[in-house]
């Protein structure tokens, strides 16, 4: 039996690990990336490599050393980078003089034979057309129930009354979805998913609101962007992040087979800016901040890793976009030497800005309105 | 009208095809000045800090033009091969400088889309002369002249010179024979590279540019990887790289890179990981707007000195 394991991205684990194992493989659950993860991936990648290789080879690292022998591990077709992280992977770690099976599976829209074949490898049942159905139905509402309760905990964080409540039903909600057997186990966590986060205390009162673009990585793993929803969270913020796993899923694994581009909105909003796909999410980036704006948030955060070639074109084009649209924008380049409080301090800052900036706006609305009921 | 060519990025890559097309069409063609610290500084000051060094030079010659010509000519690279695009930082270029420099409203953003190869490359020249309200016949010639041009351009390399840094022949009988990979834009910049390729030869080093190897070697190595790497120029590199291991022609590869070169990692450590196995040596050298003259000297002269104590060794022993 193949012993099979994958890069860790924040609970995406979970339906992973339920997939593979219902094909019939023996699954190395990927530990969550720590210190000793990421010096092993410091160690043997290159140096200008961005964050989220660095962590995910150290990843490979660890569960090989664990006894995996097969890595399953997304493509992708350029021009971004990430396309060819796992040759790279494959060829530093097989120098290692480690023996695997290294699975890309690459985007259907122009592989869809090679697709099908690796998807094959990893099959070792006979499975019926049902089984296939209820796998893939099962596995998908268990990622879509695990991004709706961390979309829950972004928008009930600021407002909770004990702080480290939202934190701790979020850790409750993932454990139960973890723990589903059956599809409608998953429905009835549904609602109990809800309801848990309808029995935190909350405050009323309308928190500053910022959005989060930047890089998928960086974005989805909370170990390597720093927990920086939570930080946000606790310091009274409302955060909405641009991307979770289940829309990716559609826009590049789904609407790719039938060759239409997923993410449309965003992609025509950041037109007048970005005119030419340039690989990665540096597209999204921009039109996702525009969409941001026009939801009347207060501010943008992007994080990209160290040298992540898309998000640097974002980044020298998002200023302008920020400032064309009235919104505080910080920009948060993440590696292995990031600390924890210098990023706490930039984030208060930044927060404490976008208030003052806020107050000003109604003081200003207030004086405006005395001064029209006055003529 | 006077039209302006940043002499950076794809410049150095296409210059002889440019400037013989536009001077062909009736412009005044302008181009800026070579790189100088100041050039370098401007860069600096408009470019994001997160940019490599070539991208902020094109920031620098962008500004040492803009306020002498009547355009400023900034290409957005998409596809030059059926097999690659370019680099992300390419595909934005024109975004990128839109936002960043400020008071810049003369650039002409020419999109350069060669899917389908020279027809592609002729209807973008003849689009380019409508644009303008140039005859067909001129621009017809000028396309002619322009590809003329070109191609004794490459085909200098192919002698042994280097046009863009005006070498037009090395001596054959040199003792040490060394590759010097890396992008045009890095290698053929003196002040950016340092005039390394230069310094060697003063060494009495044979060199060896990605430019000097014929086409069709290079694309007999597409297959030695899993997966086609996504950069034109890089696919140029790792090819001669794979051309250079298997023929065992050269003494040893020196690899030119920028700090923060996006692609250039993956390059760079593939490269290192089969010089191993071909038993190359080989040498990366990273640059930056820093990178101090003394140093690389030092490091230039301790590897050639190094592959000159090892040739001379297995002489000793084949006699």
């Amino acid at each position: 039996m193949r012993k099979v394991s994958f890069p860790y991205m924040g609970t995406s684990y979970i339906p992973f690990e339920r997939l593979l194992t219902a094909f019939g493989n023996e699954v190395v659950v990927p530990p969550r990336p720590t210190e000793e993860t990421i010096s092993y991936g410091t160690k043997y990648a290159p140096e200008f490599a961005c964050y989220p290789f660095k962590i995910v080879l150290g990843t490979y690292i660890q569960v090989l050393e664990a006894g995996a022998d097969t890595l399953v591990s997304s493509g992708g077709v350029g021009p971004c980078r990430a396309g060819l992280y796992t040759t790279l992977q494959e060829k530093i770690l097989k120098d290692l003089g480690y023996q695997f099976e290294m699975i890309t599976l690459e985007p259907p829209g122009r592989h869809l034979k090679d697709l099908i074949y690796n998807i094959k490898k990893l099959i070792n049942y006979r499975l019926s057309l049902k089984d296939y159905i209820s796998i893939g139905r099962f596995a998908w509402k268990q990622l879509v129930l695990l991004d709706k309760a961390e979309r829950l905990s972004h928008k009930m964080r600021p407002l909770e009354v004990k702080r480290g409540d939202t934190t701790q039903t979020y850790k409750k909600c993932v454990e139960l979805i973890a723990g589903a057997k059956k599809y409608s186990d998953l429905r009835e966590i549904e609602r109990e998913v809800e309801l848990l986060y309808d029995a935190i205390e909350k405050k009323d009162y309308d928190p500053i609101k910022i959005g989060i673009v930047g890089e998928i990585y960086v974005l989805l793993e909370p170990s390597s962007n720093l927990e920086i929803e939570e930080m946000l969270g606790e310091l009274g913020v409302y955060v909405e992040r641009s991307m979770f796993l289940s829309e990716y899923t559609i826009s590049n694994a789904v609407m790719d087979l039938f060759h239409i581009a997923g993410d449309r909105d965003a992609k025509k909003m950041a037109a007048p800016y970005f005119k030419e796909m340039c690989g990665g999410h540096g597209r999204e980036s921009v039109g996702n901040s525009v969409l941001f704006a026009k939801r009347g948030f207060d501010g943008i955060i992007q994080l990209s890793p160290f040298t992540c070639i898309p998000e640097i074109v974002a980044k020298s084009i998002l200023p302008k976009v920020c400032k064309e649209h009235g919104l505080g924008f910080l920009t948060i380049s993440l590696d292995e030497q990031t600390g924890k409080e210098g990023l706490r301090t930039r984030l208060e800052a930044f927060v404490d800005l976008l208030m003052a900036k806020r107050k000003k706006a109604e003081s200003f609305r207030v004086k405006s309105q005395y001064v029209k009921e006055m003529a | 009208m006077k039209i302006g060519i940043p002499r950076a990025l794809a410049y150095y890559a296409y210059y002889p095809f440019l400037e013989t097309f536009f001077e062909k069409l009736g412009f005044d063609v302008v181009v800026s000045d070579k790189t100088t610290k100041e050039i370098m500084d401007l860069g600096i000051e408009d470019a994001i800090t997160d940019a490599c060094v070539p991208i902020k030079l094109f920031h620098g010659h962008v500004r040492n033009l803009k306020d002498r010509v009547d355009y400023v000519l900034v290409p957005r690279l998409v596809k030059i091969k059926h097999d690659a695009t370019f680099c992300p930082k390419f595909l934005g270029l024109p975004d990128m400088l839109s936002c960043s420099i400020p008071q810049f409203k003369n650039m002409l953003e020419v999109r350069v889309d060669l899917k389908r190869g020279r027809l592609d490359l002729f209807m973008l020249c003849m689009k380019f002369a409508k644009k303008f309200k140039k005859s067909f016949f001129k621009a017809y010639n000028a396309y002619l002249k322009a590809l003329l041009s070109f191609k004794n351009y490459t085909h200098q390399f192919l002698q042994g010179g280097i046009p863009p840094l005006g070498i037009v022949g090395q001596k054959k009988n040199s003792p040490i024979c060394l590759a010097v990979l890396g992008y045009p834009y890095m290698l053929y910049d003196p002040y950016l590279s340092l005039d390394l390729i230069k310094k060697l030869i003063n060494m009495g080093v044979y060199v060896v540019t990605p430019e000097m190897l014929r086409e069709k070697d290079k694309q007999k190595q597409a297959s030695k990887l899993k997966k086609t790497l996504f950069w034109t120029f890089s696919n140029e590199v790792i090819r001669s790289a794979y051309c250079l291991f298997e023929n065992q022609n050269v003494d040893g590869i020196i690899h030119v890179t920028a700090f923060g070169c996006g692609p250039d990692f993956i390059v760079d450590k593939l490269m290192e990981i089969d010089a191993k196995k071909y038993e190359m040596p080989y040498l990366t050298i990273t640059l930056d707007e820093q990178t101090g003259q003394e140093g690389l000297n030092t490091r230039l002269e301790a590897f050639v000195d190094m592959l000159k104590i090892k040739k001379a060794k297995k002489e000793a022993a084949m006699a």
